[in-house]
């Protein structure tokens, strides 16, 4: 069964369809690619699968069950996690409560304990400590767990992003340009954490990317959004040498990026 | 466990316990001096309100420092702490013994700010910004404004109340005055001293320094740095800025307490619970550092005493308390002061080898 | 009767609550700034006044056209010693604080050069009103003139803004301040003059407020300050016609409370008002809500 199913996604925003007529289906353990030219709703379809937008027409199912209109927090509580396009990390926090803020969920303890450290306090955050930091290890930002999150340079700051991400345990993670602003190196690490991280969770991932050799490095299908609407979709190699694909996302001369 | 994780910890914990030790050490020294007969009688009369307004500042630095939402409006829950245990107090004045009584008013002091901190949450916390604060500051001259219209009665037939007059409650001749309106209370018992006061601050920083340290703490600080990054990763933020902010009151309804059973006569004049207190207190949070709660203990400490201390200066002491407020505003937190002091320390360093920058 | 004289006070109080917020406003919407010190602008405006009328006894007219001029003159000032440096500060508290330390310097001033003592305002209108329905009506001069005078600053004000290229540059800086300086426009220069503008605009306030209710102190400016600054967010923090629709809704609701209601508890009426209005339109009366983009 698939994990995610979007039927006849749409949404206006006043006269504009920014999403129309969407649809896509994601199988379990998929990399799964979205991209499109700038301003063609790739950030939009994100906001619309995890409730920052309530969508005008069609359903979102998350492995079967309808999440659609769910609000971004019960979104969260499904399954799905994302990271933004503009990096948003908790800046005054250290990199380790960063992660154990999105374990929030996983671990109990009563307010009582909390501010008195009594209870169930020490044992709950102990494990929370190793939670954290066995993620931050994955993502190689274990030796910087004391630092501020806005300390952190650019690149390891959009892999914090996924280790938050990845802490609250989802089944489908969203990635809303990952590699923006990385240089060559950092793109390629940032492929093998991907990879690494699909794997070793063994989860689901969707990335919008405009780096077309990441994307037809690791993701196997790609959908193509131009002006709202589905343009493509399908293996990478046949979308990526699709006529109609080729003229609207990488204009007429240029030839697609070799895969 | 791995050891990052115990530096980072180890660090934290010391850092809270300097400022147990720091206030237990004023403490001692304020006792001892006080013993000695070297402060003035004036001066000892100071630092029960020094350590109140200690107190409601630490609260209020968990609304902005730890939430990062602006009130202005926590004089207003000082208020309510006040006057519910200062008419608790004198009620079973001379049925309760003074310890159990003074406790009872304190829960029941701290119980109702909280509520109204709850209350008032539910619809302020829905605002952003300058409108959460401008709203807060209209509840607390709310709250002001109607207990200094209340009129409270008790006689062998119950409560009565009114908003008019004292002629309106019909109070039996056996009846007590409880709240006179604009007069207030009169005949509090001075349940509360210098040491409570202090004993009072230490809980106060020991809960929120705890829960800044917890998954709750944490919840609401990841709100206040990014809410739609919190949202995505499934923190309720209603649920934590309400928690954040009921707390936050029930700490500066504490002070209230200690305010009510220090002062003969309570009254909800604008000089003790007015919007200019509210401010009073925000100056001493952020001068004190915002979200560092040892530095809002600190800043409330001086900056109470400071205009009390250049009384000898009598006509200019407050005008110079202006200058410098502004002045070190400007020193602390200009782009370009701030650069020139950090380029001016690394030199420092740099010449004398000193320790390396602190971390973070 | 009592119902139409309650209904123009409370014109009149509005008009002055209207000009002020008209000041606070601006300046919230360019600067961005919460200008506490906004409502110790209109208690110098007064004492100005009150020094050229009643101890120099030179006249009201060249004493509002000096208050007027220092007014501006103490704005500006302000801004550029003690809120520039502050503009790109890491917390957008450090502003208000230091803009709270500017009140506190002004009232302390104020208070060593003038005293606590109250000082009785003499008006600054001559005119004694006019009679309506055979002398049931009584409408003072000074109730005419403010509320012409808040009509005038209104117009004047949202032609300058809309008309003039210092005006246009006024909304740019709002709108976008990184967009405006690329867009070659002067944004210290532009705040200068929203200073200049709001403050002379207080000494206007402070003109016919102490006109108005003719007492004086230090303390005078602070609480008509946050009830304009109040109008303001009522009306919708920024717009210039709500500033005015916001006052003058505050200005009628105050006196309407104090004379059917209770004079005790008008605060709190006015005060829970603004807390109803947030609540049902949380960006005030004419307020644009804006959505952080994801």
């Amino acid at each position: 069964m698939a994990l995610m199913e979007v039927k006849n996604l749409s949404i206006s925003f006043g006269g504009l369809r920014a999403v129309d007529d969407f649809n896509l289906t994601i199988e379990k353990g998929e990399l799964y690619g979205l991209i499109g030219p700038n301003g063609a709703g790739k950030t939009t379809v994100f906001n619309l699968l995890t409730g920052v937008y309530k969508p005008n027409e069609g359903i979102i199912l998350l492995d079967g069950q309808n999440i659609t209109g769910h609000k971004t927090i019960e979104i969260n509580h499904d399954g799905i996690a994302r990271t933004f396009q503009n990096i948003r990390l908790f800046g005054q926090m250290p990199v380790i409560d960063n992660v154990k803020a999105a374990l929030e969920n996983q671990y109990e303890y009563s307010l009582f304990d909390s501010m008195t450290h009594f209870g169930r306090y020490k044992k709950v955050e102990a494990e929370m400590d190793e939670r954290a930091m066995e993620l931050l290890r994955v993502f190689r930002l274990d030796q910087d767990a004391a630092t501020l999150a806005s300390n952190l340079p650019y690149g390891q700051q959009r892999k914090l992003e996924i280790a938050r991400a990845m802490a609250t345990n989802p089944k489908l993670l969203l990635l809303d340009e990952p590699a923006a602003g990385m240089n060559p190196n950092e793109t390629a690490e940032l492929m093998d954490t991907i990879e690494l991280i699909r794997d070793k969770f063994s989860i689901t991932i969707l990335l919008i990317e405009h780096d077309m050799k990441l994307v037809s490095g690791i993701c196997r299908k790609l959908t193509v959004l131009n002006f709202g609407r589905v343009l493509a979709q399908g293996d990478t190699k046949e979308v990526l040498h699709n006529p109609e694909v080729i003229k609207a996302y990488l204009g007429d001369e240029k030839k697609p990026a070799k895969s | 466990m791995d050891p990052i994780v115990k530096s980072i910890n180890s660090k934290r914990r010391k850092n809270e316990i300097i400022t147990y030790g720091m206030v237990t050490a004023a403490y001692v020294i304020l006792e001892i001096l006080m013993k000695a007969g070297a402060l003035s009688s004036h001066l000892t009369g100071l630092l029960v309100p020094m350590v109140y307004y200690a107190i409601v500042a630490v609260g209020l630095n968990i609304c902005v420092g730890i939430l990062g939402e602006l009130s202005l409006g926590h004089a207003g829950f000082m208020c309510i702490g006040a006057f519910s245990s200062a008419v608790f107090s004198l009620i079973f004045q001379d049925s309760i013994p003074e310890v159990p009584r003074f406790i009872l008013a304190f829960v029941i002091g701290v119980a109702l700010s909280a509520l109204f901190g709850f209350l008032i949450g539910i619809p302020v916390l829905r605002l952003n910004g300058d409108y959460l604060a401008i709203v807060t500051l209209a509840f607390g001259e709310i709250i002001k404004n109607l207990i200094n219209a209340l009129y409270l009665g008790l006689d062998s037939k119950g409560f009565h109340v009114s908003m008019k007059n004292q002629m309106a409650l019909g109070l039996a001749p056996d009846g007590k005055m409880l709240i006179n309106g604009a007069m207030g209370i009169t005949g509090t018992p001075h349940d509360s001293n210098f040491t409570i006061s202090i004993v009072v601050l230490l809980a106060a920083l020991f809960l929120s320094q705890n829960l800044i340290r917890s998954k709750q703490g944490r919840a609401v600080m990841a709100i206040r740095d990014n809410r739609i990054a919190a949202e995505s990763i499934g923190i309720n933020v209603v649920r934590y800025k309400m928690i954040a902010f009921t707390i936050s009151a029930a700490i500066a309804g504490a002070a209230g307490v200690l305010f009510s059973h220090n002062i003969s006569t309570l009254q909800a004049t604008s000089q003790y619970f007015g919007y200019n207190v509210s401010i009073m207190i925000l100056v001493y949070v952020v001068l004190g550092g915002i979200g560092s709660i040892r530095g809002s203990v600190i800043a409330a400490a001086i900056l109470y005493l400071l205009p009390e201390l250049l009384r000898g200066l009598n006509k200019y002491r407050m005008l110079i308390y202006s200058i410098v407020l502004i002045v070190v505003m400007i020193f602390n937190w200009s782009p370009k002061a701030r650069d020139f002091r950090d380029e001016t320390l690394a030199k420092l360093r740099a010449k004398f080898g000193g320790k390396p920058a602190k971390e973070a | 009767m009592s119902f139409l004289t309650s209904l123009v006070n409370g014109l009149s109080l509005g008009s002055i609550y209207a000009i002020i917020a008209l000041g606070y406003t601006m300046v919230y919407g360019i600067a961005k700034m919460l200008n506490f010190a906004h409502g110790d602008f209109i208690m110098v405006g007064c004492y100005i006044i009150f020094t050229f009328v009643s101890t120099l006894k030179i006249g009201a007219v060249p004493g509002i056209l000096v208050a007027i001029v220092l007014c501006t003159v103490l704005g500006v000032a302000t801004e550029r010693i003690a809120y520039r440096p502050l503009r790109h500060a890491a917390s957008p508290l450090a502003v208000l604080i230091t803009a709270i330390g500017v009140s506190y310097l002004l009232e302390n001033a104020a208070l060593l050069i003038f005293g606590a003592d109250t000082k009785s305002f003499t008006s600054v209108i001559g005119w004694t009103g006019i009679d309506l329905f055979g002398g049931q009506l009584h409408i003072q001069g000074v109730t005419i003139i403010t509320i012409l005078a808040s009509v005038v600053i209104l117009v004047v004000l949202q032609a300058f803004i809309h008309r003039t290229r210092n005006g246009q540059a006024m909304l740019a800086v709002a709108q976008d301040q990184g967009a405006a300086i690329l867009m070659g426009i002067d944004v210290n220069k532009t705040i200068s003059l929203t200073f200049a503008i709001g403050s002379g605009l207080a000494a206007v306030a402070g003109a016919l407020l102490c006109s108005a209710y003719p007492s004086l102190t230090p303390y005078t400016g602070a609480m008509p300050g946050i009830k304009a600054f109040v109008a303001a967010v009522l009306g919708g923090i920024g717009s210039i016609p709500g500033a005015m629709i916001g006052g003058l809704v505050l200005g009628i609701i105050e006196i309407f409370a104090r004379t059917y209601i209770s004079s005790q508890l008008s605060d709190a009426i006015v005060f829970g008002i603004l807390v109803i209005v947030l609540l049902v339109k949380p960006a005030g009366l004419l307020g644009k809500i804006t959505q952080e983009k994801v």
